[in-house]
């Protein structure tokens, strides 16, 4: 009796689950599928593969092979690509196990791609192989961009393709692209403007496009149409299929040659040993909590203040990123991400400053723990705009190299070199509209790769090395990309001077950019990017942060006709040509970075700096050689390196006082001395129960993680239910600014106010 | 024996102490908390970060705006050395950045030789023997 019934049960659930997928009104995005980094259980017939080829050098060898196959693919869509993004490696070509985990990745590139985007493959498993209008067939082909279904932002579109044998299907390919342009309202893929996700563009849930290896040209015509560079669109959709089939054909060469089962076996066999050393690799570390923060100084649209917090704790093998405590999502503003995001940009720090030795692939994150709450800036909601997000992760990928860099310090195995923070922001020109040629363009300059290298524990940081999301990328070649574009970079590649992250090893500096559009009525520019205010990392062990860099602007002058007739008016730096305002007539105005699309005119100067990485140690052990061989190339002035390292040093000869040096440091340590206060006494005067009342504040505040701060002190929430959050358009803050000034005006007139007037 | 946990502090395991490895120093215990044993500085910004524009004329200056921001200089109270910095809101309290499990280094460290320099890992080497004559 009792079996029946538990057989009757068993029954009516399936029945009932059955019914429910077949009137599902709605395929959103699966939690099940999006919350969930790690790979795959074992399948059954892995298990069967993994038992019946044990050699670990043939499986080594399909490995290097696979390897090379994705590299090569790499350097197809690298070459081939249409968009800047492909020329400068914004892509990943990679191979994903028959589950959908990936496995074995492009090694150049961006690699947080390595951690998400397996996701829409697990959706095209989960719904599209047995769904009877969609299905999954041999010379398929599906596009993805939207972050809510995987990856990172819906600039990034993906194309992948299920690799079959004899009708089995044994693994999947795919190459993703930061393609740029996207139809959002505002040009090249990245809006700041977006206050809903419906601002963003094309938000592509994965779907075919591509059937018999041929891009189906409706559905082709319909995203051309979508967005404001179709021609791009179609031709690195060509590329990214190319690619895939290329995969494809390397894959195919392992099948004849060592047969599916040992494919299955290679692919399983990495993935796990992959989370079998990582799981022995953070066993070295201390067992230990690691506490940090960094601040986020605007919403691209006005500035705020607002917390990214993080607690790591690491116990035994396990180790456990905990967000808690971080700012609610914003509702109306775009630099919210989703969960995959945030843990993809974690990974990119491993993969890029702690563990660059092991293999590009999903596996390497899986074993790390994470702790968020949902509705916040690092975990936001379905209907949160997201197209920004890199805002947040970026600040993730800070706030987790600065906590791990105090886990390494004491580790006898070591793989790469502790380092400070890396510089964490896109300081780059974002621009669009048409060209000297009369076509229509919306994408970036490469230069958000010029970011300045953290400080390491026995050097300074490398100068505009490299983004945070790719150690291999490129800067591009300004005069290619002036054929296509009708802007000149009048300055560019040349460091800041004193913007330098102090310490006993310096942060690596960025360089100035100052470009003027030349050849056409309709060209505009954006920046997106935070820290005009507040720095946006931190130092380590005693090193400090970058600065803060703002945009300058001059407006009102055309610098090509002063090139053409007083060139000796021109100065090279941000510097002289705001303090000297050498242009008659001339408007100059400094702004924060988060400049929405702003249409330029010709000859008027935009102006901004790439950023410095963080710095190393006590600037009062920096060798003083070091401080005058940056006076001598121009990275800091004599009177700051004086004051910042205390060197004595004669400023013609920059011969250093070894002597006076060491005296003047001595001097300093003892008012260091004199200066500080007793921990218990700081806290005491200066540590405050409540955020500043006049700046709009988001997150926790000191030790209370249960409740958050929502732009005013007078608004306190639930930590683990932040609600919506809806911030005031610029626009209606400034007219609100205005009446009332009007109303005081009027007053003093001896008006009526202006709504009584007849 | 001793273990070096940060680029100026190291803890050790017999007396279960953080120590300041420029002067030896005992900074307090290392089951707390060792900013609670140095000293506080509230750093203007403006002292590391330079105004490279005019701060007259401009709103924006490349130097952190004071009021957003606070940056926290931790000194060692014998040698005055910089021990820590850190940049954070203004008026919030100092992060307990490093809460170590005492027993678990113990632990850790008995299968481990003392190290007395920090180990730096693997370096990056330029490939000097690469060329392009042919």
């Amino acid at each position: 009796m009792n079996n029946e019934t538990t057989n009757q049960a068993l029954e009516d659930q399936e029945l009932i689950a059955k019914f429910l997928k077949e009137t599902t009104l709605f395929l959103g995005p699966d939690p099940d599928i999006m919350r969930d980094h790690s790979i795959m259980p074992r399948s059954a017939d892995e298990d069967r593969c993994m038992e019946k080829f044990t050699d670990l050098n043939q499986i080594a060898s399909i490995r290097e092979r696979l390897q090379s196959a994705c590299e090569e693919g790499f350097e197809m869509v690298e070459q081939m690509g249409a968009a800047p993004g492909a020329k400068w490696g914004d892509i990943i070509t990679g191979i994903y196990s028959a589950s959908g985990d990936l496995t074995i990745g492009s090694a150049g590139g961006v690699l947080i791609f390595s951690a998400l985007v397996h996701h829409p493959i697990k959706f095209i498993i989960k719904n599209w192989i047995e769904e009877k209008t969609v299905g999954v067939s041999e010379g398929d082909g599906f596009i993805h961009n939207d972050s809510r279904y995987g990856n990172v932002h819906n600039t990034d579109q993906s194309m992948i393709v299920p690799v079959f044998h004899e009708g089995q299907l044994v693994c999947w390919v795919a190459s993703t692209v930061h393609e740029g342009e996207n139809g959002a309202i505002e040009p090249g893929g990245m809006p700041s403007m977006a206050e809903t996700s419906f601002d963003e563009g094309l938000k592509m849930s994965p779907f075919k496009v591509v059937e018999n290896y041929e891009i189906k040209k409706d559905l082709l015509t319909f995203l051309q149409n979508s967005v404001r560079e179709p021609k791009l669109q179609y031709e690195d959709m060509k590329v990214k299929l190319f690619a895939c089939m290329r995969l494809e054909k390397r894959i195919k060469e392992v099948l004849a040659a060592d047969g599916p089962d040992a494919l299955t076996a290679c692919l399983r066999y990495t993935n796990e040993s992959v989370v079998t050393e990582v799981r022995r690799r953070i066993s070295e570390w201390p067992d230990m909590t690691v506490r940090t923060q960094t601040i986020m100084d605007s919403t691209l649209r006005e500035n705020a203040l607002l917390k990214i917090n993080l607690a790591v704790t690491k116990k035994g093998n396990r180790l456990i990123f905990d967000f808690t405590g971080t700012s609610p999502e914003l509702t109306n503003r775009a630099i919210n991400t989703q969960l995959p995001g945030m843990k993809g940009m974690v990974g990119q720090a491993f993969m890029n400053h702690i563990w660059p030795d092991l293999p590009r692939g999903q596996a390497g994150l899986s074993p790390v723990e994470f702790v968020t709450q949902q509705g916040t800036l690092v975990d936001c909601s379905y209907a949160a705009p997201n197209s920004q997000s890199l805002m947040s992760i970026f600040h993730s990928f800070t706030v987790a190299q600065h906590a791990t860099a105090k886990f390494l310090y004491s580790c006898p195995d070591k793989y790469t070199r502790v380092l400070a923070p890396w510089h964490n922001m896109i300081n780059t020109f974002i621009w669009g509209g048409v060209n000297q040629h009369g076509e229509t363009l919306g994408n970036l300059c490469a230069d958000l790769n010029g970011m300045g290298g953290g400080a390491r524990m026995d050097r300074d940081g490398e100068h505009a090395l490299s983004p945070i999301f790719a150690t291999m990328a490129d800067i591009g070649e300004q005069e290619m990309n002036e054929e296509e574009v009708p802007f000149l970079q009048l300055v560019s590649k040349k460091m800041t001077t004193n913007t330098q992250a102090p310490g006993k090893y310096r942060g690596g500096m960025g360089y100035t950019m100052i470009a003027a559009t030349k050849d056409s009525d309709q060209w505009g520019f954006m920046t997106t990017t935070q820290g005009s205010k507040v720095p946006t990392i931190q130092g380590l062990f005693g090193g400090y942060a970058g600065g803060s860099y703002p945009l300058c602007k001059v407006q009102g002058m055309d610098v090509y006709d002063i090139l053409l007739k007083t060139p000796e008016m021109f100065k090279h730096s941000i510097h002289e040509i705001m303090n000297e305002q050498p242009f008659p007539g001339a408007k100059y105005s400094t702004h924060h970075m988060g400049m929405g699309f702003d249409i330029s005119k010709r000859g008027e100067l935009y102006m901004i700096s790439q950023g410095s990485g963080g710095g190393y140690g006590d600037p009062l052990e920096r060798d003083p050689t070091y401080v005058i061989m940056d006076i001598e190339e121009g990275l800091i002035t004599a009177d700051w390196a004086k004051k910042l390292y205390k060197v004595e040093f004669n400023e013609q000869t920059l011969v250093v006082d070894a002597e006076a040096t060491e005296k003047l440091r001595a001097e300093y340590r003892a008012l260091r001395k004199k200066q500080g206060v007793p921990y218990a006494e700081f806290v005491k005067s200066h540590v405050k129960d409540t955020p500043p009342e006049n700046i709009p504040f988001y997150g926790s505040w000191n030790d209370d993680l249960d409740s958050v701060y929502a732009g005013s002190i007078h608004d306190k929430r639930d930590a683990k239910n932040p609600g919506p959050i809806y911030v005031t358009h610029p626009k209606d803050v400034r007219i609100s600014e205005l009446e009332a000034e009007l109303v005081e005006v009027r007053k003093q007139a001896g008006l009526p106010p202006a709504n009584e007037r007849k | 024996m001793k273990v070096l946990m940060t680029e100026y502090l190291r803890i050790d395991l017999e007396t279960e102490n953080w120590e300041c490895r420029v002067c030896d120093h005992v900074v307090g215990s290392a089951r707390g908390n060792y900013k609670e044993g140095l000293l506080v500085y509230n750093r203007d910004p403006a002292d590391i970060h330079p105004s490279i524009i005019d701060p007259d004329k401009y709103r924006f200056t490349f130097c952190p705006d004071r009021e957003w921001v606070n940056i926290y200089e931790f000194y060692c109270p014998s040698c005055g050395t910089q021990v820590e910095v850190e940049y954070t809101f203004p008026n919030h309290a100092p992060l307990y950045d490093m809460e170590v499990d005492v027993d678990a280094l113990k632990e850790q460290w008995s299968q481990r030789e003392e190290i007395l320099e920090p180990i730096k890992g693997p370096n990056v080497l330029v490939d000097r023997c690469h060329t392009h004559k042919h």
